[in-house]
């Protein structure tokens, strides 16, 4: 599986969830997928996905999912040390790991090669952190969500893109409308 | 009041409840009446961009947000005080220690500090410098208009407002 096939198999999971989305591909994929106002797309900021969702979590009390990547990840290592030191039992990271940065063509990260990142979070104090295969990570994710612990999900999939347009959505127009579901959410 | 205390009280009288800060030696006793108000979410970053990523996430979950940083941080963090604070039009206060000017005791600072304001002019930031105690009474209305306008807002505190360090 790559990375828009676990996209497409969270999908009816995340809708009705409040989302973070990685830079680039992932965003441009779940928005081709599945767009929902509850959805932020990043459309830059390489790496702050965690840190954003994490933000948010902290500062209201519905659940809230970042999804990344291993490369985005990489990139703001310093964002887990402060995710375990700052528990948010609302707060989902989901790191869809396919070993590259899948973006800029697919150069290989770190990741896939010796830096097992399920261990760095681990190392860094996260407490609930789950490795699992790109196949069982919508069951993962609803056993997270159900749970109210926060989690750290590490999917490993395989390298690979398909082909997406761009989202020419403002981002004044996205900033507002995740607001406004997170308002309504916790009115 | 000490200025710490007026910057504390302004912030809580403009309901900023989450504040993310990366050390510094003059913001030192700020950081620490932010760390024990019972007002404020304090969450300490590890790089300033990562922090401005946890304020643009908490204004977005609904409480108002500000970094505590120093200016040597303004090049670490141009890229996402474009693509995020600006391009979605984000309001973040900034409250900055200008290492390097007047009083500074470490050459390698002054190097940043003579870039500080030509890149904050470049980024179209709205910048004030406190360089006397007194300046600090202009920080609430800083805050109004930062919430006003909806951008990051640079307030620059050097080394004679804080009278050394």
């Amino acid at each position: 599986m790559i990375r828009s096939d676990v996209l497409r198999e969270i999908a009816p999971i995340i809708a009705d969830q409040l989302v973070v989305c990685n830079i680039g591909l992932p965003s441009q994929e779940l928005h081709m997928i599945d767009d929902q106002p509850s959805t932020f797309y990043m459309l830059g900021t390489m790496g702050l996905s965690s840190s954003i969702g994490l933000g948010v979590a902290l500062a209201q009390n519905k659940k809230v999912i970042s999804i990344d990547g291993d490369g985005s990840v990489l990139t703001n290592f310093g964002t887990l040390p402060t995710i375990a030191n700052n528990v948010a039992d609302n707060f989902i990271l989901l790191i869809i790991d396919n070993g590259s940065y899948g973006s800029t063509g697919d150069q290989p990260t770190y990741a896939g090669k010796k830096t097992s990142l399920a261990a760095v979070a681990t190392a860094c104090g996260c407490e609930n952190v789950i490795e699992c295969a790109a196949e069982d990570t919508a069951e993962a994710l609803r056993r997270a969500i159900e749970g109210d612990k926060m989690t750290i999900i590490v999917c490993k999939c395989e390298s690979g893109n398909i082909k997406v347009p761009v989202i020419t959505m403002d981002p004044v127009v996205i900033r507002a409308r995740f607001m406004t579901e997170i308002e309504k959410r916790n009115g | 009041m000490s200025v710490d205390d007026k910057i504390l009280s302004d912030l809580v009288a403009n309901n900023v409840e989450f504040v993310t800060t990366v050390p510094c030696k003059q913001l030192a006793g700020v950081i620490d009446k932010i760390e024990n108000s019972p007002d404020i979410h304090h969450v300490p970053s590890n790089k300033e961009d990562e922090g401005i990523g946890l304020c643009a996430g908490a204004y977005m979950g609904g409480k108002r947000s500000a970094i505590i940083m120093q200016n040597t941080a303004i090049g670490v963090t141009i890229n996402t005080l474009v693509t995020l604070t600006q391009f979605y039009r984000l309001p973040l206060p900034m409250i900055i220690s200008y290492r390097g000017e007047l009083g500074e005791p470490v050459a390698c600072q002054v190097e940043m500090a003579v870039h500080t304001k030509a890149l904050l002019a470049q980024l179209h930031i709205p910048t004030y410098h406190f360089h006397k105690e007194e300046d600090v009474t202009e920080l609430d209305a800083i805050l109004k208009h930062t919430y006003m306008c909806n951008k990051p807002v640079a307030v620059l505190t050097d080394a004679s407002f804080w009278k050394g360090y």
